[in-house]
């Protein structure tokens, strides 16, 4: 993999949120423009001031709209401009950027809104009914698995492997939750316990619901600009210095479970743009895609945080907390903000850059931050996107 | 720096490939495509991958899942573009141009064969508060086809003439399962499908699949004597229905203007054309919309259009002789550029794709020798 480090340098000046909720009344447009109106504000910029548009959401069948990129131009600004929709299923919020980084470091573009919107609530009588369709139309479709299924069997895998109690597991979900709490856009912020997550209703053996994140509709946003024109429009902009995405093969059943190796070659690429040699020592806040809790310690190892198997062992330790020696989800990620899937991922990105702009509010960590890392995870257990950003 | 083709490979254009699947069908292409490069290896060659698709034509939730295997890009950085290929090739050039990459492969797959509910999948592609369930999903076309005609005194016979030359010039092509050698009365006499359209101007859907292999210039050089550059390439989204400009192509004027600044070339210097006529009128609203003729009606009356006039206008046939494979319908037409360049026809040609009813985005590129 060729990472040329002579690119033009690529910065973010401004991001939005929408709330993240159950059964939004706006339509997906008017999601997407609020988040991407709010971006706007804080980059100081108008819409006509931006001459590409990105825009990611995962299934189409989610919100009900074939060629959704197309549906969602109007609502994310891309009238009249250069608009694409890319796409890595779940990992899709971290490709937002990563995309809008190229747009920009190739020398295309010198303005992008990154937007990235999902709605999830459409899809009746749940979200599920669309992953049945997720498999290959073969060999799995006929066998009718549920999406939770496979998500049970990953889990018992990396539990047995590393010798991983559902208790150590249980504490990423009272983490998260508690870190959502300060986060103004959370839907399903709670301050539980390890026992509440050992109670709750079983869906999948190992996943009980509050294992899992809720359903969500919301949307996000950034503004990614070049240098000259991050200079002239903030003295503090975030700069997104490396960028890495993987796919692993479709057959999952062939795979090793228990480790991300797909997330380790994505992690590899966008430290190595980067620079990063240490990710244990150089990295100061990290956003893990957290699905599921198991998921987070999964992502944390696989981003080469800690050796394989030891995740539990530093959450347990405190390191991962807010206050802890490498932050992780200090926004209270997907278990506590919400998972409307691409705008959970971008919302990840989100919670770095303020972070690393120092205007986190409650959610801010106590540690000065230099270097942080979101990343996002999709496909069929398959897909990663990682980008490192620095201030 | 510039970014060059050196490699492409097809497979399918026929309008059913039972014996296949649409892996098989990457697959196929994909082996073409690195063999006319060079023989060269995806694994450890190429840098990055880009996949064109839609989850609706495939059938598919999250249908990126099945990218990677048959092009040769598992556990390397594959990605999808929800768009045409052409716009995976803009992509790709932005992989190149921003370091990223020096090879990048865009891929792109059709089966319309396997769609047994072609008019409601294109109803989903419509605004939900806008769905209007109508029995014929060329209504739109039909609109747009009737404010083109008033705009430029455009008569029936004039869309016929585009589907008479199309359809020769698809005689040339290997792709071609529609091309024909038919006369005017052929066109006109037939029903209409929707006023003021016969089905002879509604190109019909084909099975395909398109790998695209582009590289850095350096690079190019290394694999082989014979790149074809993209001089210039970029796309635009006009709007929604309600905003966009009905009997135009304002997103080709958008995207033609950026295209022809970034290859710093004049319009005049192209002498071929490869532009969308997924309806026989496109074609005209599309020659118009690159700046390729001011009245592209008259142009066409005076055989501008043809072999010897001023531009050739899809000399190789078109949508309308090779048949349109959904998101493979840009790269069939930057194949066609590729091979006429090739050939050593012309220097240089411009290539402009359309997504189809109901969108208003359009990629344009422009290639040479």
């Amino acid at each position: 993999m060729k990472t040329n480090l002579y690119f033009r340098r690529v910065a973010v000046i401004g991001a939005g949120l929408t709330l993240f909720r159950r059964r939004m009344l706006e339509t997906p447009q008017e999601l997407a423009w609020e988040a991407a109106r709010k971006a706007l504000d804080e980059a100081g910029l108008e819409l006509k001031d931006i001459d590409c548009v990105v825009i990611g959401s995962a299934p189409d069948a989610f919100d009900g709209v074939h060629m959704k990129g197309e549906y969602l131009a109007h609502g994310s600004g891309g009238v009249r401009k250069m608009v694409s929709r890319v796409y890595v299923g779940g990992a899709t919020g971290v490709m937002v950027p990563n995309t809008a980084w190229y747009h920009v470091a190739s020398g295309l573009c010198e303005k992008v809104l990154a937007v990235a919107e999902e709605k999830m609530s459409p899809a009746r009588p749940h979200p599920q009914s669309i992953f049945r369709y997720i498999w290959d139309p073969i060999l799995e479709k006929p066998l009718n698995p549920n999406l939770i299924w496979i998500f049970a069997m990953e889990m018992h895998r990396y539990m047995h492997v590393n010798k991983i109690t559902k208790e150590d597991i249980a504490l990423v979900s009272v983490k998260n939750k508690k870190n959502a709490l300060n986060n103004p856009y959370a839907q399903a912020a709670a301050n539980i316990t390890v026992d509440d997550v050992l109670k709750s209703e079983v869906l999948v053996w190992p996943v009980q619901l509050l294992d899992t994140s809720p359903v969500s509709d919301g949307a996000a946003a950034m503004v990614i600009v070049s240098e000259d024109v991050a200079r002239r429009y903030t003295d503090t902009p975030v700069w997104i210095e490396g960028v890495g995405w993987t796919l692993d093969n479709t057959e999952w059943t062939g795979r090793e479970l228990a480790y991300p190796r797909y997330l380790e070659y994505a992690a590899r690429m966008a430290y190595k743009m980067a620079g990063v040699e240490r990710p244990n020592k150089e990295i100061d806040v990290i956003e893990p895609y957290d699905p599921f809790d198991y998921k987070e310690l999964h992502h944390i190892e696989g981003l080469m945080i800690t050796k394989r198997g030891e995740a539990p062992k530093f959450l347990k330790e405190g390191v991962f907390d807010i206050d802890g020696e490498i932050p992780s989800s200090p926004s209270g990620g997907l278990l506590g903000v919400g998972n409307p899937i691409a705008a959970a991922g971008l919302m990840k990105v989100i919670s770095i850059y303020w972070q690393l702009k120092g205007i986190a509010g409650k959610m801010q960590v106590k540690r000065p931050v230099h270097t942080g890392v979101a990343q996002a995870w999709g496909d069929l257990m398959q897909a990663s996107t990682v980008i490192v950003m620095r201030n | 720096m510039k970014v060059a083709i050196i490699g492409v490979g097809w497979y399918g254009f026929r309008p059913n490939t039972k014996d296949v699947s649409f892996r098989e069908m990457m697959f196929e292409a994909a082996v073409r495509a690195y063999e006319d490069a060079g023989h060269i290896n995806p694994r450890t060659d190429v840098d990055t991958f880009i996949s064109c698709q839609e989850d609706f034509w495939e059938g598919i939730a999250i249908s990126d899942e099945f990218a990677p295997d048959p092009i040769g890009g598992a556990m390397r950085p594959t990605m999808t573009v929800t768009g045409d290929g052409l716009q995976g090739i803009l992509h790709g050039v932005m992989h190149i141009k921003s370091g990223l990459a020096n090879i990048t492969v865009v891929e792109s797959h059709a089966k319309p064969s396997d769609i047994l509910t072609m008019r409601d999948i294109i109803e989903f592609a419509f605004d939900p508060m806008y769905r209007i369930g109508a029995k014929n999903v060329h209504f739109l076309a039909g609109l747009d086809a009737l404010k083109f005609m008033k705009l430029r005194s455009a008569t029936r016979e004039d869309f016929a003439k585009v589907v008479i030359k199309n359809k020769y010039n698809g005689l040339k092509n290997p792709r071609a399962s529609y091309a024909a050698n038919i006369g005017l009365e052929d066109v006109i006499n037939k029903e209409y499908t929707i006023y003021p359209l016969t089905d002879l101007d509604i190109s019909r859907f084909v099975d395909a699949a398109v790998v695209v292999i582009l590289a850095s210039e350096d690079v190019a050089r290394k694999y082989t004597d014979t790149p074809v550059w993209i001089n210039g390439i970029y796309s635009a989204t006009d709007s929604t229905i309600e905003l966009s400009e009905l009997g135009e192509a304002r997103y080709m004027k958008i995207a033609s203007k950026e295209a022809y600044s970034m290859a710093k070339v004049n319009v005049k210097e192209i002498k071929a054309a490869f532009v969308d006529d997924t309806y026989s009128y496109k074609e005209l609203q599309h020659v118009e919309g690159l700046g390729l003729s001011d009245n592209a009606v008259k142009d066409l009356r005076e055989g501008e259009f043809e072999k010897g006039g001023k531009i050739e206008v899809n000399p190789l046939g078109g949508h309308l002789a090779k048949g349109r494979p959904l998101e493979v319908s840009g790269l069939s037409l930057l194949l066609d550029a590729v091979e006429y360049l090739r050939q050593g026809v012309v220097d240089k040609a411009v290539v402009a794709s359309w997504r189809g009813i109901p969108t208003f985005t359009g990629v344009v590129g422009v290639v040479s020798r």
